[in-house]
């Protein structure tokens, strides 16, 4: 029963995943009424929340989220993907969209974030810290550096002084969540927001505040906005007491 | 009935749609090509870890053409000329790897072989063997998303073809297996060589099962397409190169083969 559930779930999340990344070339019009948000993958679960939130007080305004790489992203954000608004999982490509020139206005930090050890429910390889992670016999898999959980796993590696055994690049965090849940991978480093979203299905393991880092997420309306007074009421909603609070349940923390 | 009957004159209709079929295949390329910084080409071509992608791009879309050829042509042959129950059903499973989005096939590959899979729970328990994350995975999924290809293709053939040989060949007292072998197969030729270049090919190009069911691990499931979609992110101009390298290396098999196949395929047809 909980594996038809997990397997539905995964090929809805698939085809939801193939499908927004396709729609992301997708030409909207510049009328009112849809708003396109480009955000980290890590903010999945919260900014959907938020946009529920979004279209109660908006219910004129229909929310999309593309959620992929930062750096898919902006990748598809510079090279004219219709986006309204752009949240990233680092600074640096966001930097990368300021330096093409695609951001209206200053980006400013909304959200800040952890890294944790994520493992299969029950901790079945007793995997107790990131020294456990350099075992050859674990398969561990990450992201490439040019994914912010790539880069964040690598600084985290080198504060331990660690040198971890990878498996497998994936696209993105959301991606490493997936392997380790479906038992394919024994143990991935993700953002602590994550090992809480997936309940049940995953343990974690925390990494100790010496070693850890903080991820700051910054958000920036996207320069030629289809919906760009949409993207500004976004960032307040984000910004603001209720957007806040809705990312403090997924784990975030305040900037 | 020759070939030198010369070239038919397309009524203009059609000869217009037909011009813009081609403006539609050939502008994407174009704009690859028109975007792409030639300059860098050689830089990143003569990088270790490109050539890395590349040589095991090339060994596992081989192993995977050579999997479709030893499996492909038998289940082609007994598609085209078996008749049983469920015949369309069975056609129908074999194939529907074509047209599934490949993420869901490397997905689906996974609840079946993958370590806590149906199947793979007891390749790890009794052998030790786990597939995902390893070269062997990237065959596995490049052959689960090619083969079809050249199934259909050679099956397609053997259809066409004229089993009055075949029948020959038997009442001449040939087995089975002697009329398959002699007979049936050296027919198919062009079929198959057809089969096997637009496997290759698929194979070579696969990306969604491959990353989805192997992982992406430099020298050992980062094929050439996932080292292009890798770059997308970091250096957009590396990835027009390498898909450039993949396209070149398609358009030339596929040009060169091209003439062999057709021509090919028109001497049986001709015959009967």
């Amino acid at each position: 029963m909980a594996r038809t559930g997990y397997f539905a779930t995964v090929i809805v999340a698939v085809i939801a995943a193939s499908g927004l990344s396709a729609c992301g070339g997708d030409a909207r019009s510049g009328r009112s009424g849809a708003l396109t948000v480009f955000a980290a993958a890590s903010l999945t679960g919260a900014f959907t929340e938020i946009g529920e939130a979004f279209m109660e007080e908006n219910p004129d305004v229909e929310v999309t989220f593309n959620f992929a790489a930062s750096s898919e992203l902006v990748t598809q954000i510079t090279e004219g993907a219709p986006a309204d608004v752009f949240a990233s999982a680092d600074r640096r490509n966001m930097d990368q969209l300021v330096e093409a020139e695609r951001n209206d206005g200053e980006p400013a930090v909304f959200a800040t974030n952890s890294l944790a050890i994520i493992l299969e429910p029950g901790n079945p390889q007793e995997i107790t810290g990131l020294a456990d992670l350099a075992d050859p016999d674990l398969i561990v898999v990450s992201c490439d550096p040019a994914v912010p959980i790539g880069a964040y796993t690598e600084e985290v590696l080198g504060n331990a002084g660690v040198d971890a055994e990878f498996d497998s690049f994936e696209e993105d965090v959301k991606a490493i969540v997936t392997k380790v849940t479906a038992g394919e991978a024994d143990a991935g480093i993700v953002y602590a927001t994550d090992v809480t979203a997936a309940g049940d299905d995953a343990a974690g393991v925390e990494i100790p505040a010496d070693v850890n880092i903080t991820a700051e997420y910054p958000i920036v309306a996207v320069a030629d906005a289809p919906n760009g007074d949409g993207a500004g009421a976004w960032i307040g909603l984000v910004a603001g007491d209720a957007g806040q609070e809705i990312l403090a349940t997924y784990g975030f923390g305040s900037p | 009935m020759t070939r030198a009957a010369g070239r038919d004159r397309l009524p203009a209709p059609a000869l217009g749609l037909a011009v813009v079929a081609v403006a539609f295949f050939t502008l994407p390329f174009v704009g690859l090509l028109w975007r792409t910084p030639w300059g860098d080409a050689w830089g990143v071509l003569s990088q270790p870890a490109v050539r890395q992608a590349l040589r095991l791009s090339v060994v596992c879309s081989l192993w995977a053409t050579g999997l479709s050829l030893l499996f492909g042509v038998p289940l082609a042959w007994l598609l085209a000329r078996v008749d049983f129950r469920g015949r369309s059903v069975v056609r129908a499973m074999c194939t529907l790897s074509m047209v599934l989005p490949p993420v869901v096939g490397g997905v689906a590959l996974f609840f079946a072989l993958g370590r806590r899979g149906l199947f793979g729970q007891y390749l790890d328990r009794w052998f030790g063997v786990r597939l995902p994350f390893s070269t062997a995975a990237v065959v596995v999924a490049q052959t689960f998303v090619a083969m079809p290809f050249l199934v259909l293709t050679v099956e397609g053939a053997l259809r066409q073809m004229d089993r009055r040989y075949d029948d020959a060949a038997r009442t001449l007292g040939a087995s089975r297996w002697y009329a398959f072998r002699r007979v049936t197969l050296p027919a198919a030729r062009p079929a198959v060589i057809a089969g096997v270049v637009l496997a290759w090919a698929r194979a070579l190009g696969e990306f969604g099962a491959t990353i989805t069911f192997a992982g992406n691990f430099p020298g050992r499931t980062r094929t050439i397409p996932l080292s292009t979609y890798l770059a997308l992110q970091s250096s957009p101009d590396e990835a027009l190169i390498l898909s450039l390298l993949l396209i070149a290396v398609s358009f030339v098999v596929l040009v060169g083969l091209r003439d062999r196949w057709l021509g090919g395929i028109r001497a049986p047809a001709g015959a009967g």
